[in-house]
C-alpha cells in the first residue's frame, strides 16, 4: 500500500482576536478617554478660534489680510470698524526672518564648536548652559533687550545706516533708532538660537564615526571632515531646527511688544522704528477691545495659529525624518 | 635559518604613557602669548579709531586675530590655512551665540540681587507703588499666584499627559496616529493663542478673569510637552519587560500599572518638571486670562490674580529706576525657579538608568 | 618548541628574506625602508592595552596581524597612522618610524602622515553624499592636492582596486548602488588616490561574503607589487592566503603583546612558540 503524500497549499493564517476581561476593558477605556481628552482639547483650539472669527472673515474676506488699517469704530456710525492685519502679518514675518538670518550662522557655528572643537569638560559645561539658555523665559529676554541691548542696537543701526543707507530696506525716513525690526530681530535671534543650536548639535553628534575617521585617514583637516561629512549628513536636521526656531519667533509676544513700536503701516525698512507682529497686536489691543474688535483679534490669532502650525508641522516632519535615518 | 632567544638583562622601568600629539607647554605658552598680543593690538586700534564698547573691541579682536592667523599659516598647505581660519570663525560664532545668554545670567544676578530682601518674599504690592524704594513692598502675591496657577495646571496636565503616553505606547489603538500628530503640532502653538483660546471660551463663559483661566491656558501649553516626554520615556522601556509580564499571565492593566509605570517613574517626573519649567515664565497667556493683581488672591475663581511674569511685565512698562530694579529681582526669582526645576529634572532624568 | 615567557623577545633572522624582528635593547637592526615600530605601547587612560610591540613592514610585502579578539591588533594598526590619538584618553609610548623618521615627533604634520599611510576600515563606507567618481577623488580634494588629470586618476585607482570594469559606465551613480564587496573596493580605490606607500586594512573582509572576499584578496596581492599592506584579520586561512609575513598577538587578560612574527609559511607550518601552534591549529581563539 503506497501512501501518496497529499500536496497541500500553504494554509491561510488564522484570525486571532483578543478579548479583554472587565478590568482590562475599564483600564483601556480610562486610558483612551485620557488620550481622547488631550486630542479634543488641543484639536478644539483651531475650531474655536475659527468659529469665533468666522464673522470677520465673512465680512471682510481677503481684505482682512491685505488691508492696512486697524480702526475701532466709534459705535455711532461716524467712524466705521476697519480691521486688517496686513502690516502686522508682514511685520511678524519680517522680524522672524531677520531673527533667523542672524541666528543660523551662530547656531551652526556654536553647535560645531561644542561638538568638534571643545574639550570634553568644556563641552559638558556648554551643553548645560545651552539647555539652561533654552529655558530662559522670553520675558527676561525682553527685559534684557530693553534695558541692556537697545544701546548696542542703536549704535549698530546708526552705523549700518551711515554705511549702507543707500540700500532700499536699510535707509530710514526718521532718524530714530532703537525700536526697530532690526533691534527686535537681534533680541529674537538670541531667543531662538538655543533651540536651533541644540537640534543641530544633536544631529551632528549622530554623524557616523567611521565616516569622520575615513576623512582623517585620507589626511583631511578637521574642517575638511566637517565640510565633507558632517554638514551634508546634518543638513535636514539643521533645517528642521531652523523651522522650530522660526515657529518660536513667529509666535513671540512679549519680547516684540517691548521692543517694537506697533505702527499700522507696511514697513520693510528694518532700521525704521515701526512695525509690530500679530502676537503683540493682540496683547496691545486686547484690553480695551469692543466686541467686534475682539472678534478681529481672534481672527488675527487664528491666522497666526495657522502660520505657526504649518511651520511646526514642516519642522516636525523634517526632524523626524533626520532622526529616523540612523 | 637560525633562531636566537635573547634574554633581556634587567627589566627596565615600565614605559610611561605619553601623548606626543598634544601641544607642549611651550606651544601652549606661545599660543597664549600671541592671543595677548592680538588683544593689545586690538585695544590700541580701538583707542585710535574710536570704535566704542565691548562690541567694537570684540570685532577688532576678531579681525586682527583672523589677519594674524592668515599670516601665520602663509607657508603651510592651503587646506591647513583654511582649517585654521574656519576654526577661528567657528569659535567666534560660538562666543557670539553664548554671549547674550551669559549676559542675561550675569545681569539677572547682579541687578536682581539688590532687591532680594526679605520683604520681597513677604509683602505684596497692595500698599506700595512700583516706584517706591526696594525695601518696601514685595512679590509674595505674585509668587503665590504663580505657584497656585502652575500647580492647578500640573494637576490637570500630568494625568492627561501620562494617559496619552500610556495610550501611545501600550494600547496603540486606532487613534494613535491622530493623537501623536495633534500633540506634535500643538507643541508649537504660540502662547498668546493659547491665552486667546481660553479667553474666548472659559473667561467668556464665566464672565471673569481668574486664576483658573490662567491655569487652563498654561495647561494648554504644558500638555504637549508632558505628553511627548511621557511617550518618549515609556518608549525606552524594553519590550522584554512587557513580554516577561505577559508571559507570567498578567493582564494589560496590571502590566502597565505595576510593571511599566514604576519603571519609568523618574522619567515621568522629569516630564512633569519639564512641563512646569516650560510654563512658569509664560507671560502672554496670563495677560489674557488672569491679568494681574497687587494683593493676595487665594481663590482660583476669585478674579484677576498676580503672577511673577505679569508682575515683572507690569513693572517693565512703568520704567522708572526702582520699578526696573524690582523687575530684575522678579526675573532673578523666576530664573532661580527655572534653575531649580531644571536641576531637579536632571537628577530624576538619570535615575531610571541606575 | 620552547614556550617563551612574556617579556622575553625573540630575535628571528631569516637569511633568505632578511627580515629581522629586533629586541628592545638593540637598535642595530638594518634600517629598512618602509614602516617600523619600536617598543610601542598603547593606553586608554590608565588601561594598558598594548605592550612592547616591535615590528617591521618592508615595502612590497603583505603583513598579516593575527590573534584572538581583544589583543590590541586594531589599536596597534591605528597607532601606525596616528588615528589612535582621536580617542580622548589615548596615550602611547615608543616609536613608529616611516623611512626612519618618527611620525610622532613634535613637528610632524599628522595629516601629511595619513596621506602616506592610508587605511581601509572594516565596514565599507563610501561617502553617501558623493557619487563613485567623487568618492575616488575625495582624498585628493580633502588634501588640496594638485592633480593634472582627474579622469586618469579615477581610472587608475579603480583598476588597481579591481573595480574599473564594473563601474566605468556608471561613475556618476552613488556609492550606495554598489554591493558590499564593490563598496569596499571603492574604499580601497579612494585610499589609493592619494598615493600612499603603506595601506592599513582593519578586517576589510569581515563584513563581506566569500566571493567578494576572494576578489579583495586578489586585489591585495596586486597592490603589494607596489606598496606595503598591513592587514588585521581574524581569519587564519585568509592570513595564510594573502600575507607574506604574519605577526601573532595574544593577551593573558592584560595588555596585548606580540608572541611571534615570521614568514607566513613558517608561522603556519613550523612556528617557534607553542601558543602560535595552538592558535593556527584552531585549538583556541
Amino acid at each position: 500500500m503506497s501512501v501518496v503524500p497529499s500536496v497541500e497549499a500553504t494554509p491561510e493564517p488564522r484570525e486571532l482576536s483578543v478579548i479583554y476581561n472587565r478590568a482590562d476593558r475599564i483600564f483601556r477605556r480610562i486610558v483612551t478617554s485620557g488620550a481622547l481628552t488631550s486630542l479634543i482639547l488641543l484639536g478644539l483650539i483651531g475650531t474655536f478660534l475659527f468659529v469665533r472669527s468666522a464673522q470677520i472673515f465673512n465680512d471682510r474676506g481677503l481684505r482682512f489680510i491685505t488691508g492696512s488699517n486697524w480702526t475701532a469704530g466709534s459705535g455711532d456710525g461716524v467712524i466705521l470698524d476697519d480691521f486688517s492685519i496686513g502690516p502686522m502679518l508682514t511685520g511678524t514675518i519680517l522680524v522672524s526672518v531677520i531673527a533667523l538670518i542672524i541666528a543660523m550662522p551662530l547656531a551652526i557655528g556654536g553647535a560645531l564648536y561644542i561638538e568638534f572643537y571643545a574639550a570634553s569638560r568644556l563641552r559638558k559645561l556648554l551643553s548645560t548652559l545651552l539647555d539652561l539658555a533654552a529655558a530662559i523665559p522670553s520675558l527676561i529676554f525682553g527685559l534684557w533687550g530693553v534695558v541692556l541691548f537697545t544701546s548696542f542696537g542703536e549704535r549698530w543701526s546708526i552705523l549700518l545706516n551711515s554705511r549702507f543707507g543707500w540700500v532700499p530696506f536699510i535707509k530710514v525716513q526718521a532718524e530714530v533708532f532703537g525700536r526697530s525690526p532690526f533691534v527686535a530681530g537681534c533680541v529674537l535671534a538670541s531667543l531662538i538660537t538655543p533651540i536651533i543650536t541644540s537640534v543641530s548639535r544633536e544631529v551632528f553628534s549622530r554623524t557616523p564615526r567611521d565616516l569622520i575617521d575615513t576623512c582623517y585617514a585620507l589626511g583631511s583637516t578637521r574642517w575638511g571632515a566637517i565640510k565633507t561629512v558632517v554638514l551634508p549628513f546634518g543638513r535636514s536636521g539643521v533645517i528642521g531646527g531652523a523651522m522650530l526656531g522660526l515657529g518660536r519667533a513667529l509666535g513671540e509676544t512679549v519680547a516684540v511688544y517691548l521692543l517694537l513700536n506697533i505702527v499700522f503701516r507696511y514697513n520693510f525698512r528694518i532700521l525704521e522704528s515701526e512695525g509690530g507682529n500679530i502676537a503683540s497686536l493682540i496683547a496691545l489691543k486686547f484690553g480695551e477691545a469692543t466686541e467686534y474688535e475682539l472678534k478681529a483679534l481672534v481672527a488675527a490669532g487664528f491666522v497666526l495659529f495657522l502660520l505657526t502650525l504649518v511651520v511646526n508641522m514642516f519642522a516636525a516632519t523634517i526632524v523626524e525624518k533626520s532622526t529616523r535615518r540612523k | 635559518m637560525s633562531t636566537v632567544v635573547v634574554e633581556p638583562q634587567s627589566q627596565p622601568l615600565a614605559p610611561q604613557p605619553t601623548t606626543p600629539w598634544k601641544p607642549t607647554r611651550k606651544t601652549q605658552f606661545a599660543g597664549a602669548f600671541s592671543i595677548a598680543v592680538v588683544a593689545i593690538a586690538a585695544f590700541a586700534i580701538v583707542l585710535l579709531t574710536g570704535l566704542a564698547g565691548i562690541d567694537g573691541f570684540g570685532l577688532t579682536f576678531l579681525v586682527v586675530f583672523l589677519g594674524a592667523t592668515f599670516v601665520r599659516t602663509k607657508r603651510l598647505n592651503p587646506k591647513v590655512r583654511k582649517d585654521a581660519m574656519v576654526g577661528v570663525a567657528i569659535c567666534a560664532a560660538a562666543v557670539l551665540a553664548f554671549f547674550p545668554w551669559m549676559s542675561i545670567f550675569v545681569s539677572v544676578v547682579v541687578k536682581g540681587a539688590k532687591g532680594l530682601q526679605p520683604n520681597f518674599f513677604i509683602e505684596n504690592m497692595q500698599l506700595t507703588t512700583p516706584d517706591d524704594e526696594l525695601n518696601m513692598g514685595g512679590a509674595a502675591h505674585a509668587i503665590v499666584g504663580s505657584i497656585m496657577m502652575v500647580a492647578i495646571a500640573a494637576v490637570i496636565t500630568l494625568p492627561l499627559g501620562i494617559l496619552s503616553g500610556v495610550y501611545l505606547t501600550e494600547i496603540r489603538g486606532r487613534l494613535t496616529f491622530l493623537v501623536r500628530f495633534v500633540v506634535q503640532s500643538m507643541s508649537g502653538v504660540p502662547s498668546i493663542v493659547a491665552g486667546l483660546f481660553i479667553y474666548t471660551t472659559f473667561v467668556n463663559y464665566t464672565n471673569s478673569f481668574s486664576g483658573l483661566a490662567g491655569s487652563l491656558a498654561l495647561a494648554v501649553l504644558m500638555l504637549p510637552t508632558v505628553a511627548r516626554t511621557a511617550e518618549e520615556v515609556m518608549k525606552l522601556v524594553p519590550d522584554d519587560l512587557r513580554s516577561a509580564s505577559y508571559a507570567l499571565g498578567a493582564r494589560q492593566w496590571r502590566t502597565s500599572l505595576m510593571v511599566i509605570l514604576p519603571t519609568v517613574r523618574s522619567g515621568l517626573t522629569t516630564a512633569g518638571i519639564l512641563g512646569i519649567a516650560r510654563v512658569i515664565g509664560e507671560t502672554a497667556p496670563l495677560l489674557l486670562t488672569s491679568l494681574s493683581n497687587n494683593s493676595y488672591v487665594f481663590n482660583p475663581m476669585g478674579g484677576p490674580i498676580g503672577s511673577l511674569p505679569t508682575y515683572v511685565f507690569g513693572l517693565l512698562q512703568i520704567g522708572t529706576e526702582n520699578s526696573i530694579n524690582r523687575a530684575w529681582t522678579g526675573s532673578l526669582v523666576l530664573m532661580l525657579l527655572v534653575l531649580v526645576l531644571f536641576l531637579t529634572a536632571r537628577y530624576f532624568g538619570g535615575k531610571d538608568n541606575r | 618548541m620552547e614556550t617563551l615567557k612574556q617579556g622575553e623577545i625573540k630575535v628571528v633572522q631569516d637569511s633568505q628574506t632578511s627580515v629581522t624582528t629586533v629586541s628592545a635593547s638593540q637598535t642595530t637592526a638594518t634600517a629598512v625602508r618602509g614602516l617600523e615600530t619600536k617598543n610601542v605601547h598603547a593606553w586608554f587612560g590608565k588601561h594598558h592595552v598594548l605592550s612592547d610591540v616591535s615590528l617591521q613592514f618592508p615595502e612590497r610585502t603583505v603583513t598579516g596581524l593575527i590573534g584572538p579578539s581583544g589583543c590590541g591588533k586594531s589599536t596597534f594598526i591605528r597607532l601606525l597612522n596616528r588615528m589612535h590619538e582621536f580617542i580622548p584618553s589615548a596615550a602611547m609610548a615608543g616609536q613608529v618610524l616611516q623611512d626612519g623618521q618618527d611620525i610622532y615627533a613634535p613637528d610632524v604634520d599628522a595629516a601629511a602622515i595619513r596621506l602616506k599611510i592610508g587605511m581601509v576600515f572594516q565596514k565599507p563606507n563610501p561617502f553617501p553624499a558623493m557619487n563613485i567618481r567623487e568618492n575616488v577623488l575625495s582624498g585628493i580634494k580633502l588634501a588640496h592636492l594638485q592633480v593634472a588629470d582627474h579622469d586618469a586618476i579615477v581610472e587608475s585607482c579603480l583598476t588597481r582596486a579591481g573595480l574599473w570594469k564594473e563601474v566605468k559606465d556608471r561613475l556618476t551613480a552613488t556609492g550606495g548602488s554598489l554591493s558590499g564587496g564593490q563598496q569596499q573596493r571603492l574604499c580601497i580605490a579612494r585610499s589609493l588616490a592619494v598615493e600612499p606607500s603603506v595601506l592599513l586594512m582593519d578586517e576589510p573582509c569581515s563584513a563581506l561574503d566569500p566571493g567578494s572576499t576572494l576578489r579583495i584578496e586578489e586585489t591585495i596581492k596586486e597592490l603589494a607589487e607596489k606598496i606595503a599592506v598591513v592587514i588585521v584579520t581574524h581569519n587564519m586561512q585568509q592570513a595564510a592566503r594573502v600575507s607574506d609575513f604574519c605577526a601573532f598577538f595574544l593577551t593573558d587578560g592584560g595588555p596585548g603583546y606580540l608572541v611571534e612574527a615570521d614568514a607566513t609559511k613558517k608561522l603556519f607550518t613550523n612556528p617557534s612558540d607553542t601558543r602560535t601552534a595552538d592558535y593556527v591549529q584552531g585549538k583556541f581563539g
